[in-house]
């Protein structure tokens, strides 16, 4: 994968890489150096001056060794983008506005093709992906709603599975159901049958069908990073619908055939969501970065984004005191209509993450949740 | 170094949570389930119970008890005491013999197995020979004789279980010195009684199933006399001066037999068949009992005519003219009587009757035998316990209070102290007064004293009273008519039928300072009522409550309100209601709780809660917490088990309506046609082999029951800004929701006036949706807010006012912190999402420390679905200890825990006890006992540790009893078999 050409880029350059950038039909050339540059901010900056277009919203890419033309937008992809310079590092700047010619079909096209190579179920981004045409615009991965992902393939058995099924605000079940089974374990003992769980059923149109990572007899190991060995069905399953806005099960799948393989010599492009490109040990994958969740650390205890999905609505009647006239308008309408929170709460719960995700600045926006004023 | 600093810090945490936490189960109260076996001690003054799970109970005096449980899960057949002695045998159903003693132990006794035996029987025997069917524990308290199934009787040597096999009295032996023409080619079958002559302890009578009773010498090792009885024999009791053998036999006939007697055949002085002339029930065990100058007591369990009074579980007691019949509850195991006197060999005072369901004991030295209040074994189960509330540390004065009007309700007990004496309870007095309120199936709330050991009645409150119910006409059908016979009697209080299940009490809340008490039903009803000292006749009001707010299109197909009597109605002194509110529809009410302070009672069902003002007796806010689609709550419990016959039934005509399909269409197709209903049959298998399997979903809104109002919370606190705390309401559903109202009060010299109002101020959908629990606000110390009134009562520090106040809400998957007033989200620990289980029971409770008296922390007492309680420090709300302490099957064992404020809790382990346990190092109610041993082995076995531990007083007081008890000639031999393994009564 990319390490070792970054450890070739280290030794022949030492601390300067190369980089040269492209605008329109402009050219810049310019070094910069290894460890002493910032994060993706700064560079930005710093491209902008050079090629005189201070105050141009941007967007920068880079052409990765295999010539797939990938995107910088963040602090990780940056690094990335550095590390794997070798020793040249493309940066190629595009405006905004022109956004899709330049970032177009043809390094996605690329990407699918990598993805139907790895032997991945393209499933996974659904089925939009496979019916557009080619001509057809693709939007920035931000655009697209992540529902599900293959993660942690670097750490876990070959024959282990790690899915993230993403519910965010859709109304779409997880639609699957587990059982108690017999799991066959082999121990230093020998051959040992042992009592595990398994999903014994899956919803037709169910998150879970959709995405195609998880099947019927798939016996499940771990849910959201906690074994479940020694745990009785009624535990699992409590545990699976209190992580369920973010679900984490690590399954052995029944069918091993489609397992994820580790490719040392050959590069393997992305193994499973939307935005990852490449599954790279020490530096983190665009993957893990638009996801912090990525195993073992995360996990097991409630993270930033975990938080975020998990922020509860809050309604609050703050002003009571101040202005009475209001809230006592609001009071009679309470009192008009016995039940409207109750009935309302679907959609302003929808409105209210719509927008949290838009980054919505509203004073009543807080990090942990969301507060709506009355 | 950070990290070596960041260890030293745990570890000094780590020692503190070992001087703030420990968890025992301590005590067991109320009445064992399914007891099996009794035994009394006269010498030791203790009675033992066993029960069918293998375990022994012992009870002395009040305050004293043991525990032993037998390792094998066998039930517990017969319990006999070594006379003399602090060993006891008990026979199990695996025809195991266990020997147990009270072995005293750094100044306390402990009851302990010191050894085990089963009878070997010779080679290729088969297993009835050695059958154990009755025991007698020789009065020289060195051996046991062994009667068995096949007719022999073996001599055991104890404590040893030495078999002294030249000592056997085998069949042939008795046979052999039996007339031919008495025993002719019958069977003598098993050896049903064993009775020592309690003037010559070398005689002992053997009385065989067919009837046959041997006087066998055991020195001699020959047969002294026989007895021929001709019908099955079930009893045999040997008079106190040795003259007479009275036998009891399954015809319900008893025998008078002469010892001694030269004629053998004239030897029957007296038969006679108590309740004749019909056929009777088997007399299924015989007393009698001398007087000082009287006549004799005859004690008889059984023996009731078949067709007519078959089923009553009745004892005769027969004295000199007073003939009554006991009738019982349940079916009796055991009894025996208590005699006065320092040898115990006086006239007898007190009737012990153990049966199935309680113990009885009657005082038979009081004119009319009324029954003697047990201090212990109390039959919690009476009516089948609804829901229990613990109140810690009782005023003084609410205590007398109670006490005073549970005295005038107890005025049909006998007058006479507790007879059972033995033992000595060591144990400190309790910190505080306790009060544990039960309330029952029948509309019953009982108030227990729970600050001790014993788990003591005071007080007993009927809610019945208040509403019309089927029952009021049949208490006139319990008064025994004159000139019955047998002269029935009823005794005991087990009375499981409840005539109206819509009395159930499901919610009680007392507040301990001004006495008002709130208890809530499950037709809805919640009554408001205060401690009264003396009687009164009045009228309750009752306000109907319409939950549902106008909701429409509706039908509530659950039980109707309850009908409410309108004529004043004459209360006793004690608990009087005063207000009444029914809620509409009348579902359960699922949560409740009093704010005397502000007198205002919230309430809250399965449709939305309320606010009632019982100073002014109107409502103040109602709300509908509904989810318009949820009709499994709205049509009420009878709903559902139509809804799974409409679902069954739909099946059976989708299944049917596939079938005219599929005929229609591929009616020339046999093979598919066979092909599709063999795929219907395999689908109609699956359908009922599924295996287990659940569904993985989120919650959603839709969920049945997401407005069921799961807690209720008042506190004083900022809800609105943060410079001033106002009163509030708070309300937690099973949606996850939390409602806040902001309450604004009159001042309190227009409290009568002004009207109480209530604004909603917030609102809080959590976003996992699981069920809220409970709703705890933490002040600017991050101490819980003080319950009403503890302020005032300068029982509590005032809460800080000046820092920010925090919410703390426990949902059945997590603890979440949010600030006030404003809210937001500050930090949570998730439960569920890591370990699979779910919030069951949750308490704030304050533990002390074990080695600093001042040093202590509030932390939160959680008992999961799983069976294990965990401890949650506040308001940091990290997990401190867990310990598993209920089996996760034993759902109503868990659903029914209570905690107390200090520390410990309550659970049921069966309809009728409570188990206590403690999660406190500093407040613990555990028995600690002494038992000091009888004279005669107290010289020989003295442990060391003895005599320096146990009070001076005490000491010399039982050394006094003791030679006193060494010339005494006691009642061992009383415990014979009893009913139970008796074969021949499915014969008769």
């Amino acid at each position: 994968m990319s390490r070792p050409q970054s450890r070739i880029g280290i030794k022949l350059h030492q601390h300067v890489i190369e980089v040269k950038s492209k605008f329109e039909a402009e050219y810049r050339r310019f070094a910069l150096k290894r460890n002493s540059h910032g994060g993706f901010q700064e560079f930005y900056h710093l491209l902008q001056s050079l090629h005189l277009i201070p105050g141009v919203e941007v967007l920068l890419g880079y052409a990765d060794i295999h010539g797939d033309l990938l995107p910088i937008n963040n602090d990780d992809n940056f690094h990335k983008a550095v590390s794997s310079a070798n020793p040249l590092l493309r940066i190629i700047i595009t405006k905004k506005e022109d956004e899709p010619e330049v970032f177009g079909t043809n390094s996605l096209q690329r990407r699918k093709k990598g993805l139907g190579l790895t032997g991945l179920r393209t499933a996974t981004i659904g089925s939009t992906h496979s019916r557009h045409k080619p001509s057809l615009l693709i939007g920035q991965p931000q655009d697209f709603r992540q529902i599900s992902s293959i993660i942690d393939v670097d750490i876990l058995p070959e024959s282990h599975r790690r899915v993230r099924l993403h519910k965010h605000g859709t109304h779409k079940p997880l639609g699957f159901y587990i059982r108690d089974g017999v799991s066959v374990r082999v121990t230093p003992q020998g051959v040992e049958k042992v009592p595990g769980v398994f999903i014994s059923r899956l919803v037709r149109g169910g998150l879970a069908e959709t995405t195609g990572l998880l099947g019927v007899n798939d016996e499940i190991l771990e849910v959201n990073g906690i074994d479940v060995v020694g745990k009785s069905l009624d535990q699992v399953t409590d545990m699976m619908v209190a992580n369920s806005h973010n679900l984490i099960v690590t399954v052995k799948p029944s069918n091993q055939r489609n397992n994820v393989t580790h490719r040392v010599t050959k590069s393997s492009g992305s193994v499973g969501s939307a935005g990852s490109s490449g599954s790279a040990r020490d530096s983190p994958s665009p993957a893990a970065q638009s996801n912090p969740i990525t195993a073992s650390n995360s996990i097991a205890e409630g993270d930033s984004e975990d938080e975020e999905d998990d922020c509860d609505l809050i309604m609050e009647n703050d002003s009571l005191l101040t202005h009475q006239v209001i809230n006592s308008n609001l009071r009679d309408s309470h009192d008009l209509r016995p039940l409207p929170q109750s009935i309302s709460l679907p959609n302003s719960m929808a409105a209210s993450m719509i927008s949290n995700h838009n980054g919505n600045s509203e004073e009543s926006l807080r990090e942990d949740g969301n507060i709506i004023s009355l | 170094m950070k990290r070596f600093r960041r260890h030293g810090h745990e570890t000094q945490r780590d020692r503190l949570k070992q001087e703030l936490y420990q968890f025992n189960k301590t005590v067991e109260h109320g009445f064992p389930h399914q007891p099996s076996a009794l035994g009394y001690s006269p010498s030791l003054q203790l009675l033992a119970i066993g029960t069918r799970s293998g375990a022994i109970k012992l009870y002395g005096a009040p305050g004293v008890e043991f525990m032993g449980l037998h390792d094998e899960n066998a039930a517990v057949t017969q319990v006999h005491f070594m006379p003399h002695q602090v060993e006891l045998v008990t026979l199990l159903d695996d025809n195991s013999l266990h020997m147990w003693t009270l072995r005293g132990h750094k100044g306390l006794s402990e009851l302990l197995e010191i050894g085990r035996f089963t009878l070997t029987g010779p080679p290729g025997a088969p297993p009835s020979v050695t059958r154990v069917t009755s025991v007698l524990a020789h009065s020289s308290g060195e051996l046991l004789l062994l009667g068995t199934e096949g007719g022999h009787v073996f001599i055991v040597e104890v404590p040893g279980f030495r078999e002294l096999e030249e000592r056997n009295i085998s069949l042939d032996q008795v046979a052999n010195s039996v007339p031919e023409d008495y025993i002719g080619r019958r069977n003598l079958e098993h050896v049903e009684s064993l009775q020592e002559n309690p003037v010559n302890p070398n005689q002992v009578v053997l009385g065989y199933g067919r009837g046959l009773m041997v006087i066998w010498d055991l020195e001699k090792q020959c047969a002294m006399q026989h007895i021929p009885a001709t019908q099955q024999l079930e009893s045999v009791w040997w008079t106190e001066d040795g003259e007479y053998i009275i036998s009891s036999h399954s015809d319900g006939s008893y025998c008078r037999w002469m010892v001694g007697g030269e004629d053998m055949n004239d030897d029957e002085e007296k038969s006679d068949i108590p309740y004749g002339h019909f056929p009777c029930k088997a007399i299924s065990k015989i007393v009698q009992l001398p007087t000082e100058g009287g006549p004799p007591f005859l004690l008889f369990s059984g023996g009731m005519p078949r067709a007519s009074y078959g089923d009553r579980h009745c004892i005769t007691v027969i004295h000199g003219k007073t003939h009554v019949a006991l009738d019982f509850t349940s079916r009796i195991i055991d009894f025996f009587a208590i005699r006065d006197g320092p040898q115990f060999s006086e006239d007898p005072s007190a009737l012990v009757v153990l049966v199935e369901e309680e113990l009885v004991v009657i005082d038979l030295q009081t004119e009319g035998w009324p029954v003697i209040q047990t201090p212990y074994l109390i039959p919690l189960h009476s009516s089948a316990i609804t829901c229990s509330h613990h109140i810690s540390a009782i005023p003084l004065k609410l205590w007398e209070r109670i006490i005073a009007a549970g005295a005038m309700q107890y005025t049909h007990y006998s007058k006479k102290p507790w007879p059972i004496t033995g033992g000595q309870n060591l144990a400190p007095d309790p910190p505080q007064r306790d009060l544990l309120l039960t309330g029952h199936e029948d509309g019953i709330v009982n108030f227990w004293d729970a600050s001790g050991v014993c788990l003591y009645p005071m007080y007993k409150l009927s809610t019945a009273g208040v509403f019309h119910t089927d029952s009021d006409l049949n208490d006139n059908m319990n008064q025994g008519t004159e000139g019955e016979w047998p002269p029935f009697r009823k005794v005991g209080c087990f009375d499981p039928y409840s005539d109206d299940p819509r009395l159930g009490i499901q919610k009680i809340h007392l507040c301990k300072y001004s006495g008002y008490l709130t208890v809530a039903g499950t037709a809805g009803q919640i009554l408001v009522l205060e401690l009264n000292d003396e009687a009164a006749e009045q009228t309750v009001e009752a306000k109907v409550v319409d939950l549902l707010q106008g909701q429409e299109g509706f039908r509530w197909k659950g039980h109707t309100r309850l009908d409410v009597r309108e004529e004043p109605v004459l209360f006793p002194a004690g608990f009087q209601p005063f207000a009444l509110v029914q809620c509409q529809p009348p579902a359960v009410v699922t949560a409740l709780t009093l704010h005397s302070e502000w007198k205002l009672v919230a309430f809250g069902t399965s449709h939305g809660f309320g606010l009632y003002d019982y100073q002014q007796r109107n409502n103040v806010l109602i709300k509908c917490t509904l989810n318009p689609t949820d009709q499994v709550a709205l049509e009420g419990p009878l709903s559902r088990v139509k809804s799974i016959k409409k679902s069954l039934r739909q099946s059976f005509r989708r299944i049917r309506r596939s079938r005219v399909s599929l005929r229609k269409h591929h009616v020339n197709n046999a093979a598919k046609l066979h092909e599709a209903n063999a795929r219907l049959e395999a689908e109609l298998a699956e359908m009922e082999l599924a295996p287990v399997q659940r569904k993985i979903e989120a919650r959603s809104s839709d969920d049945s029951f997401t407005g069921l109002v799961r807690t209720l919370y008042f506190a004083d606190t900022f809800l609105t800004d943060s410079s001033h705390n106002t009163p509030s309401l708070w309300a937690g559903t099973n949606g996850g929701c939390v409602f806040a109202y902001m309450l604004r009060l009159p001042p309190a010299e227009h409290r009568a006036e002004e009207p109480v109002t209530a604004h909603q101020a917030k609102e809080i959908q959590l976003m996992h949706r699981a069920p809220v629990v409970g709703i705890v606000v933490l002040d600017g110390h991050g101490a819980p807010l003080p319950e009403p009134l503890e302020v005032a009562h300068d029982l509590a520090r005032s809460p800080d006012m000046h820092g920010s106040h925090h919410l703390l809400v426990i949902s059945e998957e997590q603890f979440k912190v949010f600030t006030l007033p404003k809210v937001s989200a500050k930090m949570k620990l998730k439960l569920t999402a890591i370990d699979g289980s779910r919030v069951r029971r949750v308490g704030v409770a304050w533990f002390g420390s074990s080695r600093t008296e001042d040093y202590g922390e509030s932390g939160l007492v959680v008992l999961t679905n799983q069976g294990d309680l965990h401890i949650v420090s506040l308001p940091h709300i990290k997990m401190q200890v867990h310990y598993p302490c209920i089996r996760r099957e034993d759902v109503s064992g868990i659903a029914s825990c209570v905690f107390t404020k200090y520390g410990q809790g309550f659970y049921l382990i069966s309809p009728s006890e409570f188990e206590r346990f403690s999660l406190s190092t500093r407040y613990l109610v555990e028995p600690r006992c002494l038992v000091d041993a009888p004279r005669q082995s107290f010289n020989q076995h003295r442990p060391p540790s003895f005599g320096a531990s146990s009070p001076q007083r005490s000491t010399s007081e039982s050394e006094d009893a003791e030679v006193l008890q060494e010339i005494q000639k006691s009642l061992e031999g009383e415990q014979t078999s009893f009913l139970e393994n008796n074969v021949k009564n499915a014969v008769a």
